[in-house]
């Protein structure tokens, strides 16, 4: 199951290998980055979804798409520090809005970033089926587009409109086919399992509907019941419909077949809900848990740059007044330290099947792992939750399963600073 | 500038809870003036923020007012409101005592109930005038006439020109104080005898120091009086005297026979000033002190922990602070390995432990883990030799114990008669012996047991309430010690022996306890990486068992679109969320499993 062989690299490690034929030539001096831009419009919300994001008129999205070039031109100062290597158009429903408006926030993008070769970025755009035509298909493409993220959720009609999806699957699978006749060969499709009722057998078929269509990336999340949405009303803790939810046994079951079938199929887990044909595992996701830096763009995006983490204004008219000056979006900054650091490194390295590397924390930290979680890892080798495979540290199959638990270990106290 | 004695008015308001006494004495101050409508907080009286919020009156309370009444002349009402619950019942009768009449309030729909009688007879043993108000008359289900009935078949007093009023929305409220006037007596007393006053309450003030709340009932006390407490014998000189606004002390020159004031003496200590003791010259003192005296003792204890082991001097201090102000608080330290350092409280009874408990956390803002409450057994040893034991982790082995001797009440359950046999049957679940029944009337009769205490300590309350869809009431009286067939049961988590969930229980229910306990900590204690047998012990036989399976999953699949620091929050939530739990073994146990235990309600 785990890699005896990393099979997986995020991207910040990749460039430390001048040897990699994959690397282009770029300046040294400049840091890696991942970009993400946020389009917080659906056309309507899920009732699951706890996403910034609503339905909108025309005007509100022009507004929006503008806002969102300003700000896009206020970084010209920051690019010159920056190898722009991914871009993920997340959502939201991205494909919501028009083709135009993409094609024109990536040519802003290439611009301001000095972006040159822009096939050689991993370019993502997330898309809701029922909202793709042939015609914006082709017109990603032509923006840079090459790879596609397409939330399907369930392959099931009764579940998708449980979960308030707008499309069916048949739907979908005619977005998805047009999609590899205009040329798009790295798709990677989201499904949702241990939904209200749902049976192990209904998520197997499900699954197996998905795999028939071979794409190169499957995201397989269990439900999250969030705080705010309609399901929790429905589902929430001691709510009247809580007993639907399939049990933590059915859940487990499911995860597990989900590995064993995909595996099958040619798929490797390469993070705790990522599979993936070899060589098309998720660069610009990789590249969160590899702690490279990234700059969200957009209503309430994320960022960590240097070694802050941010996000941006939630309110999409404060969003859309105040982005001239593109400080003053941000909100909740929050400078890592140096303890900071060490923890995100361990608990978003560890979400990837092939861990974390100890020679690569002593570069970074200067410091040997044994010094600083030296007494936890005995711990958690000792219930078997974690394993080392010469350099590497990753999580068992039960730590998968119990991974919040050990990420949680290794949050330092305070007073150690 | 003297008081005219014939013009005072002592009274207090006595009432089955959720009568309507805290808010006729609300509609008093009200129609008396001293307040505008715009500064009643609704019930005035209950000025600490948990008695306001549970509906229920803690400490006595008293407030003098000006009432003009229709002969043209002005009248000093002083009203002394009584604590309303079984445990302060003691503090209650001194509070009756300092008084010449006492508003005997009926719910015009309920009528009479179980504490209405209680109170009344109280009331009638220290012989109080009796003056009955029947409220609620604006509910629908509202019948004063048959109430009117009952109080006069009952408990035998006039009661045809009772006032029939609506304390909720101020209706009748001029009847009622015009009844004062015409009905209570005028205070007695001659103010130039030696100096005897009833203390019927103290509070702590940091300013102040202890300030005693009292009744003159012969002499007169002012600024400068060398004074002495004739139980405690502390004595102090009197720095002022004054009387009772609304919710303030306004100082006066002096105190005389017949009227209700406070004291402040430069005493650091309300356990010098003892609720029932009297203050007397230690110049000139009277001959004898005001009977009815007694210290009253803690008859309820449990183990208290700060839930954050640091906290440890904290909680002491607050105890310390919460004694002053209540001579009923005890506290010594003690250690549990479970829990780590706290202290063993004792009680007047269940409430008391629930307040001191809800002021800690409140006031003092300390997570306070209780372990589960107990009574003091008699443990009569091999040697001859008796321990009052308080704490089951020190009961002696077996092999050292002749017999043991629990406590028992008499207690007396008011109950409408359809809910007589599940009434019944509680009180023989509880081990109760039955000693008779009255019928009060046609629906509704008063039962009568002995019952142990520790019986009734947990939740018999509770279930009384739900097995008699609230209908029933229950008083109870210390009856003294009886012998009893008393074993220790301990519960094992994980093989290994948790001090603080140990307690003491009667053979005859300890497998029933025993089971109930194992499956209420089955829901309390979360999954861990491992299986967790739970058993229920006496001595090494294990008489209980069940089981906490192993966790299968703790996973967070969502990627949140890069919000890396909602994730770090989960993870810290779930980090502090362990914190809390208290370690046992290599198991980790939830705070409030320690305290779910308290409460296994079965029906």
């Amino acid at each position: 199951m785990i890699n005896k062989e990393p099979a997986v690299k995020g991207i910040s490690e990749l460039s430390y290998e001048k040897s990699n034929p994959r690397m282009v030539e770029h300046d040294r001096t400049k840091k890696d980055l991942g970009i993400y831009i946020h389009i917080p419009f659906c056309e309507r919300k899920c009732n699951y979804c706890d996403f910034l994001s609503a339905p909108a008129d025309d005007t509100v999205k022009e507004k929006y798409v503008s806002a969102l070039r300003n700000e896009i031109r206020s970084y010209q100062g920051l690019a010159n520090q920056y190898n722009v290597r991914t871009i993920y158009i997340g959502g939201g429903t991205p494909s919501s809005i028009h083709e135009d408006y993409i094609t024109s926030i990536l040519s802003d993008l290439y611009h301001i970033f000095e972006i040159k070769k822009k096939e050689e970025l991993e370019i993502t755009i997330e898309a809701n089926p029922g909202t793709l035509t042939k015609h914006k298909l082709l017109s990603y493409k032509d923006a840079g587009i090459n790879r596609l993220s397409i939330g399907l959720q369930s392959a099931n009609n009764e579940e998708l409109k449980l979960l308030g999806r707008i499309h069916t699957f048949e739907e979908f699978v005619a977005n998805y086919n047009l999609a590899r006749k205009v040329g798009f060969d790295n798709i990677n499709i989201d499904v949702i399992s241990s939904l209200p009722n749902q049976t192990e057998q209904a998520y197997l078929d499900s699954l197996m509907k998905v795999v028939a269509l071979n794409p190169e990336h499957i995201s397989s999340y269990s439900l999250i019941i969030e705080e705010g949405t309609l399901f929790e009303k429905f589902y929430g803790e001691g709510s009247e419909h809580s007993k639907e939810l399939p049990s933590e046994d059915v859940d487990r079951t499911i995860y597990e077949d989900t590995k064993t079938v995909l595996k099958e199929y040619g798929y490797e887990r390469y993070e705790i809900s990522n599979y993936a044909k070899v060589g098309f595992e998720s660069k610009h996701n990789s590249s969160y848990w590899t702690r490279t830096e990234y700059l969200g763009i957009g209503l309430g995006a994320s960022s960590l740059i240097g070694d802050a983490r941010y996000h941006n204004e939630n309110n999409l008219n404060q969003y859309i007044d105040c982005v001239s000056n593109q400080e003053s979006l941000r909100r909740e900054e929050e400078k890592l330290s140096g303890n900071n650091q060490m923890e995100e490194f361990m608990f978003l390295g560890l979400r990837m099947c092939r861990g974390i590397s100890k020679k690569r924390f002593c570069e970074v930290f200067e410091k040997d792992i044994q010094e600083v979680y030296g007494s936890i890892l005995t711990k958690l080798l000792d219930e078997k939750l974690i394993m080392e495979q010469e350099d590497y540290i990753c999580l068992t199959e039960r730590g998968l399963d119990l991974s919040n638990y050990v990420f949680s270990e290794f949050l330092l106290d305070e007073e150690s600073e | 500038m003297s008081i005219d004695q014939s013009k005072i008015r002592n009274f207090c308001i006595i009432a089955h809870i959720d009568h309507g006494k805290s808010t006729l004495a609300d509609r008093i101050i009200e129609k008396t003036g001293l307040l505008t409508s715009r500064e009643m907080q609704a019930q005035v009286l209950d000025n600490m923020e948990l008695e306001r919020e549970r509906g229920i009156t803690i400490k006595a309370q008293t407030v003098r007012i000006v009432y003009k009444a229709n002969d043209g002349e002005e009248y000093i009402f002083n009203l002394i409101d009584t604590p309303g619950h079984v445990d302060f019942n003691y503090e209650v009768s001194r509070s009756l005592a300092a008084c010449e009449g006492a508003v005997l309030i009926v719910d015009a729909a309920q009528g009479i109930e179980a504490q209405t009688l209680a109170n009344c007879y109280l009331a009638i043993d220290h012989n109080l005038e009796i003056m009955p108000v029947i409220n609620k008359i604006d509910l629908p289900s509202a019948d004063p006439d048959r109430v009117i009935n009952e109080i006069e078949d009952i408990i035998g007093i006039e009661a045809q020109d009772a006032p029939r009023i609506s304390a909720k929305m101020g209706l009748n409220i001029e009847e009622v104080l015009e009844q004062i006037v015409s009905k209570i007596p005028a205070p007695k007393g001659d103010k130039n005898a030696s100096l005897q006053a009833l203390i019927f309450d103290s509070l702590y003030d940091s300013y102040k120091g202890v300030i005693i709340f009292c009744r003159v009932m012969e002499g007169t006390v002012k600024r400068g009086t060398p004074i002495q407490m004739m139980a405690t014998k502390a004595k102090a000189e009197v720095v002022e005297v004054g009387i009772f606004g609304a919710g303030q002390f306004i100082p006066c020159d002096e105190l005389s026979a017949g009227m209700v004031g406070y004291i402040t003496a430069s005493l650091k200590n309300v356990k010098d000033t003892r609720v029932g003791d009297t203050v007397t010259s230690s110049e000139n003192p009277c001959k004898e002190p005001l009977p009815g005296y007694k210290k009253v003792n803690p008859m309820v204890y449990c183990g208290m922990y700060p839930a954050d082991g640091a906290k440890y001097p904290d909680l002491r201090d607050a105890l310390e602070k919460l004694q002053l102000n209540d001579a009923a608080l005890q506290f010594e330290a003690e250690t549990s390995i479970a829990l780590g350092f706290g202290f063993r409280c004792g009680f007047l009874g269940l409430l008391h432990l629930e307040i001191i408990q809800e002021r800690l956390e409140r006031e003092y803002n300390l997570d306070i883990v209780t372990t589960a409450p107990g009574v003091i057994y008699k443990v009569y040893k091999t040697d001859n030799s008796v321990i009052e034991l308080t704490n089951p982790s020190n009961l002696p082995d077996p092999s050292e114990i002749a017999y043991m001797e629990e406590p028992m009440v008499s207690a007396e359950i008011m109950v409408t008669t359809e809910f007589v046999g599940p009434i019944m049957q509680l009180c023989q679940e509880r081990r109760g012996v039955y000693l008779g029944m009255e019928y009060m009337e046609e629906t509704r009769a008063l039962l009568k047991y002995d019952l142990p205490l520790n019986e009734i300590i947990y939740d018999f309350f509770d279930a009384l309430k739900s097995r008699s869809k609230g209908y029933a009431s229950f008083d109870y009286e210390m009856k003294g010690y009886e012998r009893s067939e008393l074993v220790k049961l301990d519960i094992l988590i994980n093989k290994e022996e948790v001090d603080a969930l140990s307690f003491i229980v009667h053979a005859e229910t300890a497998y029933e306890r025993g089971r109930k306990m194992c499956e209420k900590l089955k829901d309390e204690i979360p999954r861990q990486l491992f299986e967790i047998p739970i058993q229920a012990a006496i001595g090494s036989k294990v008489i209980a068992r069940e089981t906490v399976k192993a966790m299968r999953k703790d996973v967070l699949a969502k990627c949140y679109g890069g919000d890396i620091s909602r994730k770090r929050k989960l993870l810290e939530k779930q980090k502090e969320g362990k914190k809390r739990m208290r370690q046992v073994g290599n198991v980790e146990i939830p705070q409030k499993a320690f305290m779910s235990v308290l409460k296994l309600d079965d029906k």
